[in-house]
Parts: C-alpha cells; sequence; structure tokens
C-alpha cells in the first residue's frame, strides 16, 4: 500500500509525505494522492446518478416507450442536467487539476486542508441542490431562467458548490507558486499542467459569473430582491455556463495530450503551436454567452456577431490546431515507435485494445467530427434561428460534452487507477470494450437528437404528441424514428457506462496492487514498453512527414465546409424574416 | 513529452513545421469566411433575426393583443374556440405567449409581409414554428417586432420550445397561410 512505501521528505520545502511512482519516478504527495482519489470516487459516484437519470429522460422521449410521468420528467431531467454537466465533470476536473499541478511538478499540494474544506463545500452544495430538485418544486432545468423560480437552496446549493470549486482552484494555483519557487521542475511547465493552468484561468471567469448571477437569484428567492431582468440573467448565466465548457474543452485536450503521451510516447509536434493554441481559448473568449443568446430579443446584430464568433472564430481556430496537432504527435510518435509503412500503419497498429487510447481516440475524433462542427454551425448567428431550442441542442452538447470530455475523462480513468489508486484495472477483457461501447451509444443519442432537431422536435418537451394539448401538431414520423433510435443508443450509451462505473469501482475495491514488477503492463497494452525511459525523453517531435494526418484534418475540413453551407443552404428556404 | 517539460528551454523560439503552418492559415481564413458570412446575410439574405424590440408591461401588451384580436377575429377555431385573427394584409400581428397558450389564432396571407408583435406575460417561453424552423425566444417585459413573410399556405403549428413548467408540453398555437384574397 502507498502508505508502506511512503517516504517523508522535503518536498517543495516543506515536509510532507510522498511515495514514489513506479512508472515515472515522479514523487507523489500522499495528501495530493488522497485529494485526486476523492474527487474522482464523488466525479464517479454523480455520473452513475446523472447516468441513470440520463437513461431515464431518453426512455420517456422514446415514444413508444414514454417512461416517466411529465412531473417527473422535468424533475428528472433537471437532476440529469445538474449531476451530469455540474458534478460528474467538475469533480473530475478538481482531479486533474491536482494532478496536473502536484503530480506531474514532482511538487507537494499547497494547501491540503484548503482543498479539503473545497472538496467538502462541493459534495455539500451539490447534495444540497440535489435535494432541492428531488423534493420536487425545483423543475426548472439546470439553466433555471427567471422568472420561473426554484426553492433557495436550489440556488444556494450551486453556490457552495461554485465556491468550492474556487478554492481548489486557488489550491492549484498556490501548488504552481510553490512549484516555481523551489524550482521542482526545469524550464516551463509541461503542456499539460499548461493546458490546466488554461482552464483554472477560465474557471475563475466563469465563477466569478456565476456568483454574480446566483447571489442576487438567491436573494430573489428567498424576496430580498424584487426583480431580476431575464435577458440579463441569462447574458451572465451563460458567462458561467458556457465559459465553464471551455473548461472542459481546456481540460480534455489535457488530457488527450497526457494520454497520447503515456500510451504512444506522444510529444507535442511543436510546443510554440499548442501552448498558443490553448492560449487562444483565454483571449478570446469574450463573452462566450452570445451564441446562446442568438435570438434573444433586445440584443444587438453587432454585439452577436461578434461574440458568437469568439471574435473572428480566434477560440476556435485554437480547437482546430489542435485538432490537427494531436493526431499529428501521435503519428509522429508512432512512426518512431516503428509503423513507417505507408499513410495509415501507425494508425492501424494504434494500442486499439488499450482503453485510455482508444477512448482518447474516440473522444478526439468524435468530439470535432459530431460536436465541434455542429457547435459552429449552430452557433452562427442566422442558422440559430432555425435550430434554437430543438432538440438539436442536446445533439450537438452530447457530442460535445459526453462523446468528448465524458469519454476523455474515462479513457483518463484507466490510467489513473493503476499511477493513482495503484490498482490494476480488472477485467481488462471488458476494459477494452468499454470505451467502443459508450463511444457508439453517445454518438448514437448525439446523432439522432441532432437528426430529431432538424425535424422541429423541441429539446425539455415531454410529449411531441402533444396529446394533452388543446391545439394539435404533428411531426413526421420521420422525427419519431428518430427519437425511438434515440432511446436504444442511450441503452447502448447506458450499457457502456454501467460497465465504466462496475470496471472502476470494482477496481479500486477489489484490483490487483500495483507496485514496480506490474506497472507498465498495468497501464495496459502499448507499442513501445519502456515508459520511464519514453518520459524522461523531453522535447517535441522533430520533423516528420506526416501523410496520415494531413488526410484526416483535410477530411474533416471538407465535411465542415460542406455541413456549413447546406445549413446556409437549408436557411435560405425558410420564410423570409427581418 | 506533453506531460513534461519541454526539452528546448526557449520552445517559444522553435521552427513550426509547414505541414503546421498550412493548416494554422488554412483554419484563420476559414474562420474569416464564417465569420463574413455572418455579416453578408445581413446584408444580402433574407433570414436574419429583428432587432426592433421594446420594454414593456405585460398588462399593457396583454391588452394590444385583445384589441387586435377583437378587430380582427373572423371566426372561431372549430375544435377549441379559439379566435382566429385576419388582420389586414401587411399589417401588425399580435400574439401572445401565456401558461401555456398561444393566443389568438392567426390567419395571414401567403407572400404578405407581417409585423409579428411577441411578448410574454409571464415566464419565458419559446416561439417555434414548425415544420417551418423559425424559432425565438419569447421574453416577459419585451415586445419583439419580427417581420415575417409567409411563402408556404397551409397550417403551422407553434411549439413552444421553452421549457415553461409542467404545462410546456400542451403549449402549442397555430398560424394559418391562405393564398391571397382567400380564406380558410
Ligand atoms: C447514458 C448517458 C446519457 C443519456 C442516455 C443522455 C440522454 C439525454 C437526453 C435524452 C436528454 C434530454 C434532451 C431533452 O429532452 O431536452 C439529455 C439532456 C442533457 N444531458 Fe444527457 N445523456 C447522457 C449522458 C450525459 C452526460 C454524461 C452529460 C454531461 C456530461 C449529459 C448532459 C446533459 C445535459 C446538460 C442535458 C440538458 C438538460 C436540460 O436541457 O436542462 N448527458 N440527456
Ligand atoms: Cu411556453
Ligand atoms: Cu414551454
Amino acid at each position: 500500500m502507498s502508505i508502506a512505501t511512503a517516504e517523508t521528505g522535503i518536498m517543495g520545502g516543506i515536509a510532507a509525505k510522498f511515495r514514489t511512482c513506479p512508472a515515472t519516478g515522479l514523487k507523489v504527495d500522499l495528501a495530493a494522492q488522497s485529494l485526486i482519489k476523492a474527487n474522482a470516487v464523488a466525479a464517479v459516484v454523480f455520473l452513475l446518478v446523472g447516468g441513470v437519470f440520463g437513461l431515464m429522460v431518453a426512455l420517456t422521449r422514446w415514444p413508444a416507450v414514454h417512461l416517466l410521468p411529465s412531473d417527473w420528467f422535468y424533475l428528472v431531467l433537471t437532476a440529469h442536467g445538474l449531476d451530469v454537466l455540474l458534478l460528474w465533470i467538475i469533480f473530475f476536473e478538481m482531479a486533474v487539476l491536482y494532478f496536473a499541478s502536484s503530480v506531474l511538478l514532482n511538487c507537494r499540494l499547497a494547501a491540503p486542508k484548503v482543498a479539503w474544506a473545497a472538496f467538502g463545500l462541493m459534495l455539500f452544495g451539490g447534495l444540497m441542490t440535489n435535494v432541492a430538485v428531488l423534493q420536487g418544486d425545483s423543475s426548472v432545468m439546470f439553466t433555471s431562467y427567471v422568472p420561473m423560480k426554484a426553492e433557495p437552496h436550489f440556488y444556494l446549493g450551486l453556490i457552495l458548490f461554485a465556491v468550492g470549486a474556487l478554492l481548489g482552484t486557488i489550491v492549484f494555483f498556490g501548488t504552481l507558486v510553490i512549484a516555481k519557487e523551489e524550482q521542482t521542475y526545469e524550464g516551463s511547465v509541461p503542456l499539460v499542467t499548461f493546458g490546466a493552468i488554461v482552464a483554472a484561468i477560465i474557471a475563475v471567469f466563469t465563477l466569478a459569473s456565476g456568483a454574480i448571477i446566483l447571489v442576487p437569484t438567491f436573494l430573489w428567492s428567498v424576496g430580498y430582491i424584487s426583480h431580476i431582468d431575464s435577458v440579463m440573467y441569462k447574458v451572465i448565466w451563460w458567462g458561467m455556463g458556457h465559459s465553464s465548457q471551455q473548461i472542459n474543452m481546456a481540460a480534455q485536450v489535457s488530457i488527450w495530450y497526457a494520454i497520447a503521451a503515456i500510451t504512444v510516447g506522444a510529444k507535442p509536434l511543436s510546443e510554440k503551436v499548442s501552448r498558443t493554441a490553448f492560449f487562444l481559448y483565454i483571449l478570446f473568449l469574450q463573452l462566450a454567452s452570445a451564441h446562446h443568446l442568438l435570438v434573444e430579443p433586445g440584443l444587438s446584430a453587432e454585439w452577436r456577431i461578434f461574440n458568437t464568433s469568439y471574435a473572428l472564430y480566434l477560440a476556435v481556430l485554437g480547437s482546430m490546431i489542435h485538432g490537427m496537432t494531436l493526431p499529428g504527435a501521435i503519428e509522429a510518435a508512432q512512426r518512431r515507435n516503428g509503423y513507417m509503412n505507408g499513410v495509415f500503419e501507425w494508425l492501424r497498429k494504434a494500442p486499439w485494445g488499450n482503453p485510455a487510447f482508444s477512448g482518447m481516440f474516440l473522444s478526439l475524433t468524435l468530439f470535432g467530427f459530431l460536436g465541434g462542427i455542429s457547435g459552429v454551425v449552430l452557433g452562427t448567428e442566422q442558422i440559430n434561428l432555425m435550430l434554437h431550442n430543438t432538440i438539436y441542442v442536446p445533439g450537438h452538447f452530447h457530442a460535445t460534452v459526453v462523446c468528448g470530455t465524458t469519454l476523455a475523462f474515462m479513457a483518463m480513468t484507466y490510467l489513473v487507477l493503476p499511477l493513482i489508486f495503484q490498482r490494476e484495472v480488472i477485467w481488462p477483457k471488458l476494459a477494452k470494450i468499454q470505451p467502443y461501447l459508450f463511444g457508439l451509444g453517445a454518438a448514437g443519442i448525439s446523432l439522432f437528437m441532432m437528426g430529431a432537431g432538424t425535424l422541429g422536435v423541441s429539446r425539455r418537451h415531454w410529449d411531441i404528441t402533444f396529446s394533452d394539448a388543446a391545439v394539435s401538431f404533428d411531426y413526421p414520423a420521420t422525427a419519431f424514428l428518430m427519437m425511438g433510435l434515440n432511446g436504444v443508443f442511450a441503452v447502448v450509451a447506458s450499457l457502456g457506462g454501467a460497465l465504466y462505473i462496475l470496471i472502476t469501482v470494482g477496481t479500486v475495491l477489489f484490483g490487483k496492487k500495483v507496485d514496480s514488477k506490474n506497472i507498465v503492463a498495468a497501464l495496459g497494452p502499448m507499442p513501445q514498453r519502456q515508459v520511464s525511459s519514453a518520459i524522461k525523453e523531453y522535447g517535441s517531435a522533430g520533423t516528420w512527414n506526416l501523410p496520415g494526418t494531413y488526410i484526416l484534418v483535410s477530411v474533416f475540413f471538407v465535411s465542415f465546409v460542406l455541413y456549413y453551407f447546406v445549413n446556409w443552404k437549408y436557411l435560405s428556404e425558410i420564410w423570409p424574416l427581418g | 513529452m506533453a506531460i513534461t517539460s519541454p526539452e528546448e528551454r526557449i520552445w517559444w523560439n522553435e521552427r513550426i513545421e509547414r505541414g503546421e503552418l498550412i493548416w494554422i492559415a488554412i483554419a484563420f481564413c476559414w474562420g474569416i469566411i464564417m465569420f463574413s458570412m455572418m455579416v453578408y446575410w445581413h446584408i444580402e439574405g433574407n433570414q436574419n433575426f429583428s432587432n426592433e424590440a421594446y420594454r414593456i408591461s405585460p398588462k399593457v401588451f396583454e391588452q394590444r393583443t385583445e384589441e387586435f384580436t377583437k378587430k380582427f377575429t373572423v371566426r372561431e377555431d372549430e375544435n377549441t374556440g379559439y379566435p382566429v385573427a385576419k388582420p389586414p394584409a401587411g399589417g401588425d400581428v399580435y400574439m401572445l405567449a401565456r401558461l401555456w397558450e398561444w393566443w389568438p389564432m392567426l390567419e395571414l396571407e401567403k407572400g404578405q409581409t407581417y409585423r409579428l408583435h411577441l411578448s410574454s406575460l409571464d415566464w419565458q417561453h419559446g416561439f417555434s414554428l414548425q415544420p417551418i424552423g423559425i424559432n425565438l425566444q419569447v421574453h416577459p417585459g419585451i415586445e419583439h417586432v419580427v417581420t415575417l413573410t409567409p411563402t408556404q399556405s397551409g397550417t403551422f403549428g407553434v411549439i413552444c420550445n421553452e421549457f415553461c413548467g409542467q404545462g410546456h408540453h400542451q403549449m402549442v398555437g397555430r398560424i394559418n397561410v391562405v393564398e391571397p384574397g382567400k380564406s380558410q
């Protein structure tokens, strides 16, 4: 066990307990390790709860099943959004922040007590909001648009959660300062840590927006404030709601780089390019709430155009750069690993049996093709008129936040289990198929929700037959088919999700202990097995010809352009308005 | 490696690969094109979001819609008893949103341009004209004026697509579009 091998020594200036990681030789602060574990466990528990809610929602929206009654549907949908989007993702991100600072920089964690307080606040707040929702009088969706009102403890829980997350972010920054002062690393921080810093900087902006809007809303719910402007609320709420997606973006891209580094030994093609691409996220985030407000009355067209494009699409540029440098770095590494033949041998012979690698690559591809393209199209000022608030929107963001972020976090878990929990993944055969199963299901729900959305099906809607509405309306039969297929793939995604949770929990409880003898094997199949020597090799990928990557990004680019203009064509066919 | 410090301490002076540079240039130009498309559509395109909006109290909006409806009602809908208002071609048209209905029903002429006034009396609602696919957010306290030209005749639904509480899925309105000079 960790304590058995723990040493006490000077770490970042102050005596701390640490162990030495047998795979990397890095010193791991035991306080940081426990915090990473606690946050990861909380994350997984909320994924379980939120995932069950998600399945119930999808089964209700499957017209032939129509599982829940309407009041339960809206309640469960509110809980689903909160538990997965906020709690699962942000708890996991706290673990990522502690990992990227303390572990990767070989440094003690700045203030473990504060980090525990942060964890406690987040947990308490998250539970409080869940209780409010389950009590039944706060089915307002996680966006809680005013003037619809939830119970005060719904908002209070969110505020406490946000304060906790802010504290955790401060501990992260503190750790960076200590690492710098004590020179626990040489030169610049690793790219993955750089990405985490970007995520944390955006988090501060996000949490500030959250405080600015949720505190008055809480006061309004208890009666101290009489009115909150409904458009203003959305502008600021989405300053939190969307910027936090940019945190996910930065975190998940960092994880892609980390997994590529560990599993195939990938180095960034160019540190300069990759870091600049991350930096673009901070610079051009602007008022990222704009693309949620494209059909809101009273906001000027100039404001909407400038902000929805994140100032000329420069943040999208950042993502497109990562979209090339990641496969590029993998291709370069694989060619260095000896897979030189043809255009795609590097890809064919990649470690597809390693769930960390396959999860990462699926996350990268599905995020780019499904989530990225649909997001830019949806966020185009005029095209949004056709799709706003249809179920196309959840379709898009399940491609980003489920296929992308969630799958990336799942993939990362397969490395965190041996490296931090020091357990060998149980049921490796099942673990091997888990990312494929979940990826298939998640891609399915994304695609079919988008398909139904193009046919006008509304999001957050209990009954698309309108059976108890006074006025009738019929959606085309294809829309019903799409919602049914969405249900089928929701079952597949849920199986994949359940498998992930079983494997994770099973491994933590019953996994074989990992030590210097089996650590490398515990990380899963890899093309080159000298992890520790590979990790000691620093630097960029060097000059490589990357034909496979050029083909992949060309396919991506052509799809993007075609899909973009097809939607302009559809738009030109609807009734003129202005 | 991405999880270790860069080998070259002065990494910001590294040479960038040609392939990477080309991709960055392409992506940058694509961003400019996409940005320009939105501006271009404001100038040349026919489908744009209207910026005309006024603060209004829900009471006043309700009054105006009632006056409008009284003046232009041509009949009651057979199944629901809703008034169907048929304003003169090219005129102002009112539709209000409240828990949980769109009121009144409208009858418009194909090819005519109307000024549609939308507002909510209570919570936010979503005006989703189907199967056309025009979606607008409707707020309480804001009167939004949209210039709209139906180019197809038939019966169209107005679905509420902003969650507005327990009756959200019952909130359906109607717009009929008839050939010029005809009525339904
Ligand atoms: C088993 C996996 C999942 C299934 C089957 C599923 C299914 C669904 C469905 C059908 C909706 C409802 C769309 C609507 O009626 O408007 C929905 C909403 C949503 N889902 Fe999921 N989902 C899953 C996992 C996730 C995950 C992992 C996340 C986040 C990381 C997520 C985030 C959301 C959010 C934020 C909403 C919007 C809630 C709202 O409109 O207020 N889902 N999901
Ligand atoms: Cu409504
Ligand atoms: Cu509604």
